[in-house]
């Protein structure tokens, strides 16, 4: 079967994101109010071949491995099949 | 299937689609007259890209053989990737500047990035090791969100790119103009070493030799960038603009490791960017300067999208890629070189003898055509030139004479404009020490580069000040090339050659086309005169916003030999007690100056006169006296004059100056431009020995323990009295304050 | 002694880190390739900085799964000295070898300039040739040179004496200013400022070389005791 996986990298909440908190300034800025909070991340697009039973398992090695770094990231995924037509 | 889709060669006369390709109605009759049939839509694009003035330089051609090419040292003068000069132990440098000009004005930080890359891959090419870059940015007035945006994002471009490859970004300059809001420049440069008998061409020798395609696939980006390089930024053009290119830094790393490798390797005949017209340009030129022809089967190559088309493919901008010549029978030799690096190559096609281009799609022929049609035999213009009003009444205008109540505070304005301010906030960003050669780092007169296992250094700079070509194009272009080489002889350089990057408005406007009839002539006989060949460069035109040009915009890339790094001089004050001399004469030179712009927020008038016979006999005194050893410090007085060039001299020491001003005209005195100028330090102990080489200088002080700026006028009254760490401050701070 | 320098893809500091100890030190040292799978008759290991595969994921999350990388921790464990600058301190971080992660700079920017470092632990084989608190002046060159870690893994860093330099002012949003760090067993120390671009006056510093001095230096004491 082949799935459609989303992973969604971002910093923990505990983690400055020197980022996020440029971009919450900069909108600020542009005068949108009420912004409270901005944290940027990654996300990754993956078409995987695998068996239904194996897939989540499979996905959560991977982001464990190497797509997300659990000393300063957190990370969720969506699997969704693809229907072949 | 998708050739469907394709307009057939009737419905591309009849329908005028080649216009839309940048063809006019004569030229698409050469076409069809060289072929003796109409050309099918492949074949219009390769004519289209090749014969745009970006690929054929067919509206700058006949000015740009003014320049002088040859010199004793001259190894490989314009026409391959970079122009090569001999450094003596069987070694020799090579560099070039490329402009990046219209991409860059729609997506900064990758149109700064590719331009970078690209220029890395011209000098590669040529089988020489980069190991410096620089860059010269033109913005507009650092007032609007627009152009800071701009700045931002191609300074972090040029950065992104550089950085990660790994060649220290060691200078430049930064200049803003209001003509240069809509239009940016963004010109790259790249210096490389390289041994005599590595020297490369990119040449297709050899019937029956392998074509071979190396490094990232092609997809569909930037297809017609030389055909949008070529003609003017619009809002009516917008939506004609390619797809933007995206660099992969990473990518060009391991290509220049695998393509240093394989240059060693004697089974490679030639080697080729993939730049401008990308595969199109590539391959006719290369068969073109062998007298060869090349046929290619475009299903090899490696694509990045789907279904791609001939025309799509031989059109493609994709970034990092080569292509190589390569013995028959040691394919795979090559092909396992680059696998090592984690590379593809693959053979794509082969040399032939027939002098065609001749590409295979899905088993047909899609392109037949001549490759020197398309190389060489691009038609030449020569444009219709006329002085513009504006010239005739800055000439008549008389001398400006500016009205400046308070010295103390003006010379304060000035360290704070964006131009003459320092642009530590750009290369605190740029990595300009990796390889760790550089000697002399950002912010000097010139860069300075040790070579490493040898006594040598080599010295570079990028220099133009289009303000005075804008008043005075001829002057303009002696004083850009004077500026330039009088730079690199304060570093303790003689200067070598030089390469430019010619950036201009449309020269369909024959005003456009006078600019750069007379700024070449100026250019020219500046190089003639200070011994600096023209080895390579770039033609960048179309330099508009809707309707409105940038001054004429020559950038010169020079670079010079430091015999010894003995001979190595900076900027800076060295030690206290030292004798201050300054060479040259202030004149009315106001034309142009910043201290104009800065009182009238716009320049007129005359542009300064320069003597190149004085400007070359200086610069040989001085250089003499560097390489005596006799100089602790050298500066040149450029924008702003005499007080900027003296404050810059204390800046990032701990000592100050102490001088009295020699004509009566404080004004002139301190802030003329007049060109020719140094400001130079001697130990007591050297004066004599100095003064005997450099007759002309004058003693006008000390430099001091004190860490004061202190000038007094021809009778003693206090001119300038301030703390060296003031003016600094606001110097050091004018950009990152503007930028906030 | 024989140093190795690990060149990865993308490595770009691989070059002065051999020059450094090569021209500089005086001592052997060899190019060792990322898909090599031995360290053998290597004393001192150096991961040098640059983009290994383009820092695209993140910085030296790929390279830290180079096959060399086991031999790298093989050599961590061994005891032998391990040195990772700038890059290759992100590839120790992401490796285990030493805790803690890199985020971006605080402003956001790539910073290239010499700065002035504390020696905050002169006690290490990587140190013996500085004094304790010694000022000295390295130049830095990173985009992600913000170092992070928790708390109590700060506390652990402080009361090990782990943290070994720091930046004199305030150059990255690091925490507590750290510059450079190492190991509980002090064999494997990871900094961001680079010793091999402070090695020669010429070129503005040589406090660097001191530093490589000290490896050397250890190591001969070391192979006198035990021969």
């Amino acid at each position: 079967m082949m799935f459609e996986v989303k992973v969604y990298v971002s910093l923990k909440e505990a983690v400055l994101d020197p980022q996020g908190s440029a971009v919450k300034g900069s909108l600020h800025h542009l005068g949108f109010e009420g912004v409270e909070d901005v944290r940027i991340g990654k996300v990754m697009s993956l078409r995987i071949e695998s068996n239904k039973e194996e897939i989540e398992d499979k996905v959560k090695s991977m982001c464990d491995k190497l797509l997300a770094n659990p000393v300063i990231e957190d990370y969720r995924f969506e699997i969704e099949e693809v229907v072949s037509q | 299937m998708q050739l469907l889709h394709e307009p057939s060669p009737q419905m591309i006369k009849e329908q005028r689609i080649y216009a839309e390709m940048g063809l006019s109605d004569a030229e698409f009759q050469m076409v069809e007259d060289i072929l003796g049939r109409l050309p099918n839509y492949t074949e219009t694009g390769l004519f289209s890209v090749m014969w745009s003035e970006h690929c054929s330089y067919k509206n700058s051609k006949v000015l740009l053989k003014k320049f002088p090419t040859t010199g004793e040292k001259v190894l490989q003068g314009p026409g391959e990737g970079a122009g090569i000069i001999d450094i003596g132990d069987e070694q020799a440098v090579v560099f070039k500047i490329e402009s990046h000009n219209h991409p860059s004005a729609v997506e900064p930080y990758q149109g700064a990035a590719t331009g970078v890359g690209g220029i890395i891959r011209d000098v590669f090419s040529m089988g020489a090791r980069p190991v410096a870059l620089l860059n010269s940015l033109r913005f507009g007035e650092l007032a609007n969100s627009r152009v800071k945006y701009l700045f931002e994002e191609v300074v972090a471009g040029i950065a992104g790119y550089g950085n990660c490859i790994g060649i220290p970004t060691v200078g430049g300059e930064v200049q803003f103009d209001s003509c240069y809001e809509g239009n940016p420049l963004v010109n790259a440069m790249c210096v490389g070493l390289i041994d005599h008998k590595d020297i490369q061409k990119g040449q297709a020798k050899g019937v029956g030799n392998a074509v071979i395609y190396v490094g990232a696939s092609t997809g569909r980006d930037g297809i017609h960038g030389a055909t949008f390089a070529s003609e003017e930024l619009s809002e009516e053009n917008e939506s004609k603009r390619p797809a933007v290119q995206v660099g992969d830094p990473f990518m060009e790393k391991l290509l220049l490791e695998a393509c240093l490798e394989a240059i060693k390797n004697d089974a490679l005949v030639g080697i080729q960017d993939m730049g401008a017209a990308g595969l199109t340009s590539s391959s006719a030129e290369m068969a073109s300067k062998a007298g060869s022809g090349i046929e290619m089967d475009l299903d090899k190559v490696p694509q990045r999208e789907k279904g791609m088309t001939p025309y799509e493919m031989m059109l493609s901008e994709s970034q990092e890629r080569m292509l190589l010549v390569v013995q028959a029978g040691r394919e795979q030799e090559m092909i396992d070189l680059f696998e090592h690096w984690g590379l593809e190559a693959k053979v794509v096609g082969r040399v032939t003898d027939d002098k065609k281009l001749r590409l295979v799609h899905k088993g047909e022929v899609v392109a037949d055509v001549p490759v020197d049609s398309l190389a060489e035999d691009a038609p030449v213009y020569h444009k219709p030139s006329a002085e513009p009003a504006y010239y005739s009444q800055f000439q008549q205008q008389e001398a400006y004479s500016p009205d400046v109540a308070n010295i103390n505070e003006t010379l304060k304005k000035l360290l704070a404009q964006p131009t003459i301010a320092s642009k530590e906030w750009v290369y605190d960003q740029y990595d300009y020490m990796v390889r760790t050669n550089t000697v002399v780092s950002p912010g000097s007169d010139a860069a300075v580069l040790r070579i490493r296992g040898t006594e040598k250094a080599l010295a570079m700079t990028t220099d133009c000040n289009s303000r005075y070509l804008y008043l005075d194009p001829k002057v303009g272009g002696q004083l850009a090339i004077a500026e330039a080489a009088r730079n690199l002889v304060c570093s303790g350089a003689k200067p070598l050659g030089v390469t430019d990057c010619l950036n201009y408005g449309n020269p369909e406007k024959p005003e456009i086309f006078w600019q750069l009839e007379k700024s070449t002539d100026g250019l020219s006989e500046a190089c003639e005169i200070l011994e600096t060949p023209v080895i390579g460069g770039n033609v960048s035109l179309y330099n508009e916003t809707n309707g409105v040009a940038v001054y004429p915009t020559p950038v010169i890339g020079m670079v010079g030999l430091v015999e010894n790094v003995d001979h190595i001089t900076r900027q800076q004050f060295q030690q206290a007690g030292d004798n201050i001399y300054v060479v040259g004469q202030a004149g009315d030179d106001f034309g142009g100056s910043e201290l104009q712009k800065l009182l009238e927020g716009t320049i007129s008038g005359k542009a300064p006169a320069i003597d190149l016979n004085v400007e070359k006999k200086r610069q040989e005194e001085v250089l003499a006296a560097i390489q005596a050893g006799t100089v602790s410090s050298a500066h040149d007085l450029a924008e702003g004059g005499f007080l900027v060039a003296l404050a810059e001299s204390t800046f990032g020491t701990t000592f100050g100056a102490s001088v009295q001003l020699q004509g009566e005209n404080v004004v002139k005195e301190c802030f003329a431009e007049s060109p020719s100028r140094y400001i130079l330090t001697v130990s007591q102990e050297q004066k004599e020995q100095f003064e005997k080489l450099v007759p002309e200088a004058i003693c006008i002080g000390k430099v001091t323990e004190e860490s004061t700026i202190d000038v007094k006028g021809a009778t003693g009254e206090v001119v300038v009295k301030e703390a060296v760490q003031t003016l600094e401050d606001t110097w050091r701070g004018a950009i990152s304050c503007l930028l906030k | 002694m024989k140093f190795a320098v690990i060149v990865f893809p993308g490595s770009n500091c691989d070059l002065d880190m051999y020059h450094a100890v090569k021209d500089e030190l005086g001592t052997e040292v060899e190019y060792v390739w990322h898909h090599d799978t031995s360290l053998e008759g290597y004393d001192g290991i150096l991961l040098p900085g640059g983009f290994s595969y383009g820092d695209y994921l993140r910085t030296g999350a790929i390279a830290r799964f180079s096959p060399i990388m086991d031999e790298v921790i093989k050599a961590a464990k061994e005891g032998k000295p391990v040195l990772g600058v700038c890059n290759g301190f992100q590839i120790l971080l992401e490796a285990g070898l030493l805790p803690g992660a890199m985020r971006r700079n605080q402003n956001l920017k790539f910073i290239c300039r010499p700065v002035e470092l504390i020696v905050e632990n002169n006690n290490t084989l990587f140190t013996n040739g500085y004094e304790q608190k010694e000022e000295i002046t390295i130049p830095v060159a990173h985009g992600e040179g913000n170092y992070y870690c928790d708390d109590e893994t700060l506390e652990k860093l402080k009361k090990n004496n782990q943290i070994v330099f720091s930046y004199k002012d305030e150059v990255n949003g690091s925490v507590l200013d750290i510059a450079g760090i190492m190991n509980e067993q002090g064999n494997v120390l990871g900094m961001m400022p680079h010793p091999e671009r402070a090695v020669d006056s010429l070129l503005g510093s040589d406090d660097g070389l001191r530093l490589f001095k000290s490896i050397l230096s250890h190591w001969r004491e070391r192979n006198a005791i035990t021969s």
